[in-house]
């Protein structure tokens, strides 16, 4: 069993959300228990209804990232969602969303996708987060 | 003369970290001493093979490319 990870997820578009994902599943793949914290426009991105949505790309992208990316999904690529949750059959991945931020986007637990596990505040975050590495996305 | 039986992934065409995560999903199907082919295409997967066989322990038994296509034996731990 190799170092906890621990992402506090809190960007919402697709480049940064397909990032996250990547990391999320190398390290899945490399045996380390990963626990994934969904703060704001991340967890806006998990709802049941629109997880397939386009989400653009962060502002650095510009129009060559945007024209890359259209390339990468042409081509047949993961979506990010579709990345986690291999990522979720190989490994412990543990998805948790921050109380804070559904209470924020009006969010209730049945509009979020299976991919998330469950719900918690910070301190719960924290809590397991005391060991291993943790990296804000 | 015996012949193993070799599992194999076609991750051709399929970009990182989805060759080590079908190689991971294989590999969990199989017995201990048995042989996983795997093809892959990602630029990225010479290192990642070698760091994941590291990791994990499962033996990285061949690897060699041609025409751009790499290709690794894995033996289950």
């Amino acid at each position: 069993m190799g170092e906890p990870l621990a992402i506090s997820l809190f960007s919402g578009t697709d480049d940064k959300l397909n990032a996250a994902a990547v990391l999320v599943a190398g390290a899945a793949a490399l045996g380390r228990p990963v626990h994934v914290f969904l703060q704001y426009w991340a967890l806006d991105a998990f709802r049941r209804e629109r997880i397939d949505a386009d989400r653009g790309l962060a502002p650095e992208a510009g129009a060559e990232g945007e024209a890359a990316v259209r390339r990468l999904r042409s081509l047949g690529g993961a979506s990010w969602s579709e990345t986690l949750r291999s990522a979720k059959e190989i490994g412990e991945v543990d998805i948790q969303a921050c109380s804070l931020s559904m209470d924020l986007l009006d969010i209730t637990e049945a509009d979020l996708d299976p991919l998330v596990d469950g719900v918690e505040g910070v301190t719960a975050f924290w809590s397991t987060a005391e060991v291993g590495q943790v990296l804000f996305i | 003369m015996t012949t193993e039986t070799i599992h194999r992934v076609d991750a051709r065409g399929l970009a990182c970290p989805m060759p080590i995560v079908k190689t991971a999903q294989a590999i969990a199907t199989m017995s201990s001493g048995e042989l996983l082919e795997v093809l892959a295409t990602d630029p990225g997967s010479t290192k990642d093979f070698v760091a994941w066989s590291r990791t994990t322990g499962h033996a990285l038994v061949e690897q060699d490319e041609e025409g751009g296509v790499f290709r690794f034996l894995l033996r289950r731990k």
